[in-house]
């Protein structure tokens, strides 16, 4: 393992439960939506962690939380030592210079009235960075260029430009305010095939550049391999693995992680005439109602009586290697 | 025997404010009884009204087909009468598509989505139809089909709905599907969960199947033919594992190198295609992928290459450098 110190982010114990109400007036609690339910990572300065699952595992709303777009239930968010689950709003505003985001869909993230060098210029305003127009608008040349934008795109609406250059648009307007910590959210999940590959060289080429560090959300495995260092795979709300990419990639010890890679089919009709095949059965449960004990245990080919009594912890069973199961010594 | 669906020359556009879009400009193809062939192409090349084209599904106004023949089972499918082409859809081509959310009517029941197909296009009365429907659920998959049977839309997960959308598919014995990224809005386990079911029923009940999709790792799976769409035209076509071992097209060269692989070692940098996919009002008189092809000469921007021959059977592309595209690859 790297020499890189301490954490830039810690994540302990994190809990979001949604409430479920009932009745117009009164509003009953009926229920709650365990989106996350206690996991603990860490991200360390300079390099990416992935964060994979399917929909309605948590991904997304654990980077929200780390926004501070949702206000955690319970646990830590430890950015530098201070907890962001407990800031304030003055504290959170100079945070957001420092954490930023790229959002998934470059059509619904991009202000349609704006025109694209106001809406990257927008951050730098409202943080009262550069209160000179002709510095600001300079700015905005500058960072249309570090994204492969001509800067004459700054007079554009985002409706002219395709999705792959809005997307840059987005990156753009999250640099504008010289981060060091972005959170990707599905950020290149929307884009084309011939694009997505575009996308995510520039995240590469700007990471180096800029010394950034990623919280990488997303589903497709292949680019989250290529893209990160280490990878923390989520089921319904939990961590059930979490080890450097290549370990995880090459050695993957959960059941779920297990079933995960073997359900995404390879771009070549060879590997795939040899590969023996059978998809994982059932499907992911509600977070309303998550099953007692391991919440992936109705699903599991190799769940024993206990995995339905205890829910297992997160165990480093390897060096570096994290696994959520019970079976897995 | 002719094929199960022969495309000729089909052309299809679009009335925008933007100006005319010329969405399938001249693409002929065929679909073999039994066989699967997959429509591969980024947004906008295509891929989808190629297909639609088929069942007529082309809404006009804005959209209308302007020229080409489409023959399925011997019938001229441009010749006849809504009231044929009703029988049609949802008879022998059933039809799978992306959402199924809003591919399905949320205030009918699962039940009655299925039995009225079967008591329009069948002619069965109520009580065969719901035998029939029971038995397309258990044939889909789908566990205590008399409560499933009374659900509405909204009381089924994504899969489970994807699973009903192919039971009415397939509810009249259809000759052949039309799947629209059936899988694309489906989570990765349960996506390989409906896919391997469509394969299994389709090759159990020989019923030929066009899978629309941009993935490529599906259509390598699951795909015995390959189309592969770019700005409206074909640019290549094959037996599956020819056009992803020796593509012959630049697009498809370069879409291919694109993709990061799991299979593969990780490597230091991808492959991107260059450039922006293209403006379909604003195309030129030469190939559309010039501008982002590697390969490109003068020749490519004076004329448009036809989909030609490349001395494998069955394997075709629209290049004038496909030899070159093909030896680069080998060296």
């Amino acid at each position: 393992m790297s020499a890189i110190g301490r954490p830039l982010l810690e994540v302990k114990d994190l809990r979001m439960h949604f409430p479920i109400t009932e009745g117009m007036v009164t509003r009953r609690l009926v229920g709650e939506v365990k989106a996350v339910d206690g996991i603990d990572f860490a991200v360390r300065r300079g390099e990416t962690l992935g964060l994979v699952g399917e929909s309605g595992c948590g991904k997304t709303t654990t980077g929200r939380c780390i926004l501070r777009l949702n206000n955690p239930t319970s646990g830590q968010i430890l950015y530098e030592g201070v907890d962001i689950a407990q800031m304030e709003r003055k504290e959170l505003q100079a945070l957001r210079r420092r954490v930023q985001v790229i959002f998934q869909d470059p059509y619904s993230s991009l202000n349609p009235r704006m025109k694209v060098g106001d809406i990257i210029a927008e951050p730098i305003k409202v943080h009262g960075i550069e209160t000179d127009g002709t510095k600001r608008a300079a700015r905005v040349r500058e960072l249309l260029s570090v994204c492969g934008l001509s800067p004459r795109f700054s007079d554009r609406y985002p409706h002219e430009m395709s999705g792959g250059q809005r997307q840059r648009v987005g990156i753009a307007r999250a640099l504008a305010l010289n981060p060091e910590f972005i959170v990707c959210d599905e950020a290149v999940s929307a884009l084309d095939v011939s694009i997505q590959a575009q996308v995510v060289n520039l995240l590469e080429d700007l990471r180096e550049q800029f010394g950034l560090t990623y919280l990488f959300i997303a589903h497709d495995l292949s680019v989250v391999r290529h893209l990160c260092q280490r990878v923390a795979v989520m089921y319904l709300g939990r961590i059930v693995e979490l080890a450097d990419s290549d370990e995880l990639f090459g050695n993957p010890l959960h059941p779920y992680t297990q079933a995960l890679l073997a359900a995404v089919p390879v771009p070549d009709p060879s590997v795939e005439a040899h590969r023996t095949f059978r998809p994982v059965q059932g499907e992911v449960p509600s977070p309303i109602n998550p099953p007692p004990g391991c919440v992936f245990h109705p699903r599991c080919p190799i769940a024993v009586a206990g995995c339905k009594q205890t829910r297992p912890a997160l165990r480093e069973v390897r060096p570096g290697h994290f696994v959520a199961c019970s079976e897995i010594h | 025997m002719p094929p199960l669906l022969e495309v000729k020359d089909l052309h299809t556009e679009f009335r925008t404010g933007a100006g005319l879009v010329r969405a399938v400009d001249g693409i002929s193809y065929t679909v073999e009884a039994g066989e699967t062939v997959a429509i591969v192409g980024e947004s906008g090349s295509g891929k989808s009204v190629s297909a639609l084209s088929v069942l007529r599904l082309i809404p006009d106004p804005p959209g209308r087909i302007t020229q080409g023949e489409i023959r399925f089972a011997g019938r001229d499918i441009m010749q006849l009468s809504d009231v044929e082409m009703r029988e049609i859809r949802g008879g022998d081509i059933g039809m799978v598509f992306q959402e199924p959310m809003t591919s399905l009517n949320p205030v009918l029941t699962i039940g009655r989505q299925i039995t009225e197909t079967l008591e329009q296009h069948r002619g069965m009365d109520r009580y065969a139809a719901h035998r029939r429907a029971a038995e397309l659920l258990g044939l889909v998959g789908i566990a205590d089909t008399e409560r499933r049977l009374r659900q509405y839309p909204h009381q089924l997960s994504g899969g489970m709905r994807q699973r009903i959308m192919i039971a009415i598919a397939l509810a009249c014995d259809p000759k052949l599907i039309i799947a629209d990224e059936p899988t694309t809005a489906l989570d990765v386990t349960i996506q390989a969960q409906i896919l391997e079911l469509m394969k299994d029923l389709t090759r159990r009940l020989h019923v030929a199947l066009i899978i629309i999709t941009h993935n490529l790792g599906v259509v390598a799976r699951y795909a015995n033919r390959v189309n592969v769409m770019y700005a409206g035209r074909l640019v290549e076509t094959g037996l599956a594992p020819d056009v992803y071992h020796n593509p012959r097209h630049p697009y498809t060269q370069a879409l291919l190198r694109s993709v990061p692989r799991l299979d593969r070692p990780r490597r230091e940098r991808l492959d991107p295609v260059e450039g922006q996919p293209p403006d379909l009002t604003r195309l030129g008189v030469g190939c559309a992928f010039s501008p982002r092809c590697p390969f490109s000469v003068d020749a490519c921007e004076q004329a448009r290459p036809a989909l030609e021959p490349t001395g494998v059977p069955g394997h075709l592309a629209a290049c004038f450098r496909s030899r070159e595209v093909y030896s680069e690859a080998a060296a």
